[in-house]
């Protein structure tokens, strides 16, 4: 890429550096990487200096800095990929490919790499190829991707499962990913025109009064956290600021968690209109869609749907008639980084920086993006708020539990017969949720992602709810030939030592030291005491700024409080500390392998 | 806007400014909480989180959290002892920290609150990471064995302009600090000093000068333990 097409690319941003990701993500997806030259380049020309252009770029998992690949393939790593195969699928692409993980081929035109959890959970194991989804990957399917890569055949052709059911299957999408909605609730009915609340409520609501009907709902932030929408909007609306913005946190990197994938592809509008209606009541003009890298190929036909409503007047100047209310949104991708999930990340990211949660007070609703007050909204939260608008609170309130209103979205994935998208009220038991996915000779559920809890089958009575097991909707069933530590624990510890922002000390340090125990107590070396070790450890993570690093030993704690037996087991009995080394046991070894007689 | 809040230090009543952040309003008044990241009149980073104390009982980071009225402030505790303490720990054991030959000692801030948080021996195995001194700066040696991550030189250390000379590099477990190569080429003697002095262990050392003209002894935590100043004021006030 020459350094004029640079110059072009940040000329379209106006030069801004808070629109850095933007520049980068337009380098590295017309180069495949991002080239040393261009750094200085967006450094002059952004004014900033290399290295805060370098410390960006360094921060993103999908920003490359060498060539990848005319071919670029990320296979998901996932705790349910490597249970649904991904071993044999990755030995097969490096077979065909001809080199590991991590390389490029020597002619430059297959590139293989790892990547965390892409939201494919129900169909894995899965990958991007630049840019695009495959899923339900096979070591046939791969032999025949690779033969077309080779044919140097384009990205559709290699794709030859057909296309996906519902929007998959339009022209602006085209995708292999399939929706598997298992259960339609009120949110994903089917049977709602667009703009309906925009045209037909906001005559008769004033901001405040669609504010107070969000408040009677008692509906709480889907994204995880829970915190009570209404007030969310209220704060927002109170806080003084020249502008106000609305996101809406498309991030979706839970581990297990593709929820949010499926109404960006089935409900568009809805989520639009959701922060449209946010808008209306928080006195907001501008709206960002933050939506991770890997849900990319949606791109063409988000931005199409955008500009239907456009059209219809449901976003712009004066819409749906409401003199004065004028919104427009834009998509901002990110670009590999789960925690740039976390609200007050995801706003440093927009802004072009490294995604590094801030510290809180002062909260985005006060001070967000650029400093304005900003609300920002998981997918779901924003589109159950439309349904809220239609029905009333009173209707919203009727579902669910007491202190916990409405339905939610679970995404179930692992050892079941149906995998895919539930809406449930809130409520039910673990117990009823395995029944209706079809799971059977259950060992352990992992519920809210790894940052959540594994439990086992003496607390599958427990109750999905936010006063129980809350949950972001992330749902990963094992069976009972699942390896808990080894498969699940491991790979979770692996997944947030990946995906800590660094700053923090206990954060960037502790999952590390918890990784090496456990490595050790795997290896048979494990004595009582490192047991105790872990746990004590585990509880530094609570004074970590943000909820990556106060709940990344979750995996370590839940799995020592529910299935410590798989400790008890792997460890030495009777001793108080490990030697490390058996000298003896080593000699013999050795003797063995060269054909001596050992003399002790 | 009111004159002042009252905010309660581990029992003891406090007037505090308003906006003020609970480590500056402590050590007004001759309470000493460690910091480690943080400088008094810089925008804080909450990064090193050796700061944290209990506030109505949730924890919260003092150079981070500004005072508010009836703030019931917990500093001293096993478990805030024991926060304190693993910091450290997880600080000395994360990089290279090998203080008799290196020229900030009796001037390290982590070696000053090892000391003053009696870190013996770390709970935690060291690391030992291989990890590079970076000496392609005319002015400035760069010792990746022995930085904390604290931000202060990315955040402090900006030419007339604006540009940042310091950033950080990759994240988590790899995270690392790198200097600019061209803003960090032209950087000022002043600002390469100020870069050395604003770092609290010895991982940007200034080259114009001879790092041992204070014998190791006579240095600034040589003679009295770190928080002591602070202290001090307090025992001013009683008499
Ligand atoms: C590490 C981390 C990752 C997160 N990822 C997401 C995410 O992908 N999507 C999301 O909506 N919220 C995520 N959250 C929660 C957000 O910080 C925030 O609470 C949420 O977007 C607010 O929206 P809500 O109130 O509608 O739930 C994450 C939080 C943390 C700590
Ligand atoms: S807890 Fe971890 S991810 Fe969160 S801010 Fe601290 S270092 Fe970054
Ligand atoms: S070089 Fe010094 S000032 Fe900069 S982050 Fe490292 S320890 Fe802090
Ligand atoms: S001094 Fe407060 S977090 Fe470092
Ligand atoms: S003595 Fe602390 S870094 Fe050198």
């Amino acid at each position: 890429m020459d350094i004029k097409r640079v110059e072009n690319i940040v000329a379209n941003y106006n030069r801004d550096k808070t629109r850095l990701m933007d520049m980068l993500i337009d380098i590295q997806t017309e180069a495949g990487y991002i080239p040393a030259g261009a750094i200085p380049v967006i450094a002059k020309q952004t004014d900033t200096s290399q290295a805060y252009v370098e410390q960006t770029v360094s921060f993103y998992h999908f920003f490359r800095r060498e060539p990848s690949g005319k071919y670029t393939v990320f296979l998901n790593s996932s705790v349910v990929a490597n249970m649904m195969g991904r071993d044999k699928v990755a030995r097969t692409f490096e077979e065909e490919a001809g080199c590991k993980f991590g390389e490029v081929t020597e002619d430059g035109l297959i590139g293989l790499f790892d990547t965390a959890c892409i939201g494919m959970s129900d169909q894995e194991p899965a990958a991007l190829i630049n840019g695009k989804v495959f899923t339900r990957l096979t070591p046939f399917r791969v032999r025949e991707i690779i033969r077309n890569m080779k044919k140097g055949n384009s990205l559709d052709e290699l794709s030859t499962s057909g296309y996906g059911g519902g929007k998959n299957a339009s022209e602006l999408i085209r995708a292999e990913v399939r929706n598997n909605v298992q259960r339609q609730g009120p949110v994903m009915e089917n049977d709602y025109t667009p703009g309906t609340v925009l045209r037909e409520k906001l005559k008769h609501f004033s901001p405040d009064e669609v504010i107070w009907e969000i408040k009677l709902s008692e509906i709480r932030g889907r994204g995880g956290a829970g915190f009570p929408t209404g007030l969310k909007w209220e704060f927002c609306r109170r806080a003084r600021g020249e502008k106000k913005y609305i996101f809406c946190n498309a991030d979706e990197g839970e581990p297990g968690t593709f929820k949010d994938r499926v109404l960006l592809t089935e409900y568009p509008e809805l989520m639009f209109e959701g922060m449209t209606l946010a808008a209306y009541a928080v006195g907001a003009s501008e709206g960002i869609l933050y939506i991770r890298y890997e849900y990319k190929y949606l791109e063409n036909y988000l931005k199409h749907v955008l500009e239907k409503m456009r059209q219809q007047n449901l976003l712009g100047k004066n819409i749906a008639g409401k003199e004065g209310f004028d919104f427009d949104i834009r998509i901002q991708y990110g670009a590999g980084a789960y925690v740039c999930g976390e609200e007050s990340a995801l706003l440093e990211s927009a802004e072009g920086k490294r995604g590094e949660p801030r510290f809180k007070p002062p909260f985005p609703v006060e001070k967000g993006y650029l400093g304005y007050p900003t609300v920002i909204n998981n997918v779901e939260t924003l589109c159950t708020a439309v349904k809220i608008m239609q029905f009333g609170s009173e209707w919203y309130r009727s579902l669910g539990t007491q202190e916990s209103r409405g339905t939610k979205i679970l995404s179930i994935s692992g050892d079941c017969r149906y995998p895919g998208i539930y809406e449930m009220e809130w409520g039910y038991s673990v117990n009823d949720i395995l029944d209706m996915a079809g799971a059977y000779d259950v060992q352990a559920v992992q519920v809210g992602g790894p940052s959540g809890s594994l439990i086992g089958p003496d607390e599958f009575d427990r109750i999905i709810c936010y006063s129980d097991l809350a949950t972001g909707g992330s749902f990963i069933i094992f069976n009972n030939t699942r390896d808990i530590l080894k498969d699940v624990v491991m790979n979770f510890m692996e997944f947030f030592i990946e995906e800590s922002c660094g700053s923090c000390v206990p954060c960037r340090n502790i999952p590390w030291l918890l990784k090496q125990k456990l490595e050790k107590i795997l290896q048979g070396h494990g004595v009582w005491k490192d047991i105790e070790d872990m746990e004590e450890w585990a509880g530094m993570m609570r004074i970590n700024r943000c909820g990556l690093g106060q709940t990344a030993a979750n995996p370590v704690v839940s799995s020592l409080k529910n299935f410590r037996a798989l400790y008890e087991e792997k460890i030495q009995k009777g001793k108080r500390f490990d030697e490390g080394f058996n000298l003896e046991k080593a000699v013999i070894e050795s003797c063995e392998a060269v054909g001596r007689t050992p003399l002790i | 806007m009111k004159e002042f809040v009252t905010i309660t230090i581990d029992d003891q009543e406090i007037k505090a400014r308003p906006g003020e952040y609970i480590v500056d309003a402590a050590r007004r008044n001759g309470i000493y909480i460690p910091t480690l990241c943080n400088m008094s009149g810089v925008k804080p980073a909450g990064s090193c989180r050796i700061c944290t104390v209990n506030v109505n009982g949730r924890l919260m980071t003092s150079c981070t959290t500004p005072v508010a009225e009836g703030m019931e402030i917990e500093t001293i505790s096993q478990e805030i002892a024991d926060f304190r303490k693993t910091v450290v720990e997880l600080l000395l054991i994360e990089g290279n920290h090998f203080c008799p030959s290196c020229e900030k000692s009796g001037n390290c801030e982590l070696q000053a609150l090892g000391y003053r948080f009696e870190v013996m021996v770390p709970r935690f195995p060291y690391q030992f990471p291989k990890r590079d001194i970076d000496a392609s700066n005319p002015k400035l040696i760069k010792d990746h064995n022995r930085c904390v991550l604290c931000k202060r030189c990315i955040r402090t250390i900006l030419d007339e302009e604006g540009h940042h000379i310091f950033a950080f590099r990759y994240r988590g477990h790899q995270l690392q600090i790198t200097i600019d190569p061209e803003y960090g080429m032209n950087m000022t003697d002043e600002l390469a000093q100020k870069a050395a002095k604003n770092c609290p262990v010895g991982a940007l050392l200034y080259r114009g000068k001879h790092g041992f003209e204070i014998p190791i002894g006579k240095r600034k935590y040589d003679k009295e333990p770190i928080g002591s100043d602070i202290e001090k004021l307090k025992k001013v006030k009683i008499s």
